[in-house]
């Protein structure tokens, strides 16, 4: 798909402001010695776009809010504050019931198939379940289609009345992509789908999930760790550090002409294939992940940044484009 | 390979009795670990690199045993070692780190005691009183923690392991395994659990740590990138047996083992973005009933009928070796 195909398509989900924060107070200790507690500021301020067909890669480290925000996304979890909107509507503005339909057409594969499939739920059980809920068919249809999605996802009619933890990891992960995909939604967010994976099941759920974007023209969010599987899936990147977008643009220039020094750190911790060992050692980011619970003041990234100046450490920087399509949130990218 | 070798694996069996069948999670690995260098050892979930280096550890407790084989290490027999004298052994000559440090580590314990008890089991030149010897493996226990770079590390000596990091705890571990400099340090996933960056820092460690202190190390890990930029040789499993061994640039290079093409054609690289993955097809073989022959076969694109047969390590020029008919000299 050509650059100026995706910018010309209406965006399918703008995100606008997005937050969430977690309340950790509520214990019932808490409440009884008016713990002030603490606020986790799981997401601040996001705003993001994705439009129909592309992927939109979201990376960051454990902790940065990232499944957060798929989540928030999809309206699995509430905002605090901020929209989504989805093909035009926002959800926030919809009553129960008409959310309900529309859930139909956003779904999410989670990164741990051991966790996220009921285990006393046969194959047919979980994939015809969403069916029945939506009432969308029954009887011989209705497991027409539960076979046809199952070829779909390269199992078979042997594996219908067979349970989760008859299977193989990779295996599994095809029956999570195939739960997502009963309802033939628009949008699906892919939460880590390859992270408990071994390299050679990754590949073939990674090149799975390309072939049915294609042949059911989805739009996905794909949440990982991994620049490189980030990478090969991706149309546009976003770069997430405590809660915050820092980075955001076409693949090839986020990859290719990284802005933010932390994806320019981010980028020289991965190992590569072609490293030598004891070859030069390229920059490497110091310090850990500060808690989102008490994130620094000004640039949140300023206490490891290797470029740091003092205004960093007093003032949050506002987003800035470097390029069409491609936006950086630093004090010193002009 | 001029120098001896300090640790040598022959033919070792390690077989674990389950409700299934005997599984032989460990089938005739032969490898050497040379004084001084960086060994990887790659491979997919069960495919018996942990194990092995368990069993090398003596850490194997029933249902599993060594069933056959060798290990000798430093010219002392493993195989055949009373626990008395392996206990002497472990932590202070050779030493091993966990993936996960937060369940490797005792949460009851602060972590200086931690390090202390290693330091006061093994070392022989600490001396007096028990109160001096305590006082000597408590500056120990500073010294590693600074050595592995924790932050403001005498304030911290009497912390508790959840009050750290993930990447804190893997260093502290690394702390524990070195306390008494072993002649060899076994990593098992040592970054796994770690985010991108902290894994960088951790990696520098230990490859700045095994110079300084001249020791080997091998690291166990399923990421053929993490070896490429930290390891000398590879030495390559599939379902219990070594399938290749090799220089890692070799290796990476130019792989010989059809198994070895296809871990490598299936890793996504940051250097070609747009180059379809080409991901190994179907799955490991079940330990319990293994086909007879390569246990690659079913799953390899130029499998032949005489692939069927057991197949041997073979030799290869450049310190290599592939456990493949196919490959050179069989060709």
């Amino acid at each position: 798909m050509s650059t100026s195909a995706i910018t010309a398509a209406p965006a399918l989900v703008e995100m606008r402001g997005l937050t969430r924060h977690y309340d950790s107070r509520r214990g019932l200790w808490g409440r009884l010695t008016g713990n002030p507690g603490v606020l986790v500021q799981a997401v601040n301020g996001v705003d993001l776009d994705i439009r129909r067909g592309e992927t939109v890669g979201l990376i960051g480290e454990s902790g940065c809010g990232k499944s957060t925000l798929g989540r928030v996304a999809i309206r699995l979890h509430e905002p605090t504050a901020g929209s989504v909107r989805f093909d035009g509507t926002d959800l926030a503005t919809l009553s129960p019931l008409e959310l309900k339909r529309l859930r139909r057409r956003l779904q999410i594969i989670f990164q741990d198939p051991y966790a996220s499939l009921n285990p006393r739920k046969s194959v047919l059980e979980l994939l015809a379940t969403p069916l029945r809920l939506h009432a969308l068919a029954s009887g011989p249809e209705l497991a027409d289609r539960v076979g046809a999605m199952l070829q779909a996802v390269g199992l078979g009619p042997e594996h219908l009345r067979r349970y989760p933890h008859q299977f193989s990891g990779g295996q599994r992960q095809r029956i999570g992509i195939a739960r997502a995909l009963m309802l033939e939604p628009d949008f699906v967010v892919c939460d880590e789908p390859v992270s408990a994976l071994d390299v050679s099941v990754q590949a073939q759920i990674i090149g799975l999930l390309g072939r049915l974007k294609r042949e059911l023209g989805l739009t996905y969010l794909f949440i990982s760790h991994d620049i490189a599987v980030i990478g090969h899936v991706s149309d546009r990147i976003a770069v997430m550090y405590l809660g915050e977008i820092v980075e955001e643009g076409p693949r090839d220039a986020v990859l290719g002409d990284p802005r933010h020094p932390y994806t320019q750190s981010l980028l020289a911790s991965v190992p590569r294939i072609e490293g030598t060992p004891g070859g030069a050692r390229r920059q490497r980011l110091q310090g850990d992940l500060p808690s989102p619970v008490a994130p620094p003041p000004g640039c949140k990234f300023h206490p490891r940044c290797p470029v740091a100046v003092a205004r960093c450490a007093r003032e949050a920087p506002a987003t800035t484009a470097v390029r069409p399509g491609h936006r950086v949130r630093c004090h010193l990218v002009t | 390979m001029s120098a001896p070798p300090i640790l040598s694996v022959r033919g070792l069996r390690t077989t674990f009795a389950t409700r299934h069948g005997m599984v032989t999670a460990v089938d005739g690995v032969d490898l050497e670990v040379l004084p001084g260098e960086c060994l990887g050892v790659v491979g997919e979930s069960g495919c018996g690199k942990s194990v092995t280096f368990a069993s090398v550890m003596g850490l194997v407790k029933p249902p599993g045993r060594i069933a056959g084989g060798s290990i000798r290490f430093l010219d002392q027999e493993l195989t055949t070692l009373d626990e008395a004298r392996f206990r002497a052994l472990r932590g202070r000559d050779m030493a091993m780190t966990m993936q996960d440090a937060l369940t490797a580590l005792n949460p009851a314990y602060t972590v200086a005691d931690q390090i202390m008890e290693v330091v006061l089991e093994h070392d022989a030149s600490l001396d007096g009183s028990a109160r001096q010897r305590r006082a000597q493996a408590r500056a120990r226990a500073l010294e590693m923690m600074d050595l592995v770079g924790i932050p403001s590390a005498a304030k911290r000596l009497d912390d508790y392991p959840h009050q750290f990091s993930g990447g804190m705890r893997q260093r502290i571990m690394i702390a524990i395994a070195l306390a008494c400099r072993p002649r060899l340090l076994i990593a098992d996933e040592p970054t796994t659990a770690l985010d991108v960056t902290i894994q960088a820092q951790v990696l520098d460690l230990i490859s700045t740590l095994r110079t300084e202190l001249g020791m080997s190390v091998v690291l166990i890990t399923h990421d053929l990138a993490v070896v490429a930029e930290h390891c000398d040789r590879v030495v390559v499993m599939y379902a219990g047996q070594v399938v290749e061994t090799a220089p890692t640039r070799a290796l990476i290079d130019a792989p010989e083992h059809p198994y070895t093409r296809g871990l490598l054609a299936s890793i996504p690289r940051l250097s070609a973005l747009d180059a379809p993955l080409d991901p190994i097809d179907g799955r490991v073989p079940d330990l319990v009933d293994l086909p007879p022959g390569c246990r690659f076969r079913e799953r390899c694109t130029v499998a032949e009928a005489r692939c069927t047969s057991e197949v041997p390590m073979v030799p290869l020029a450049g310190e290599r070796a592939v456990r493949c008919v196919l490959a050179e000299g069989g060709r």
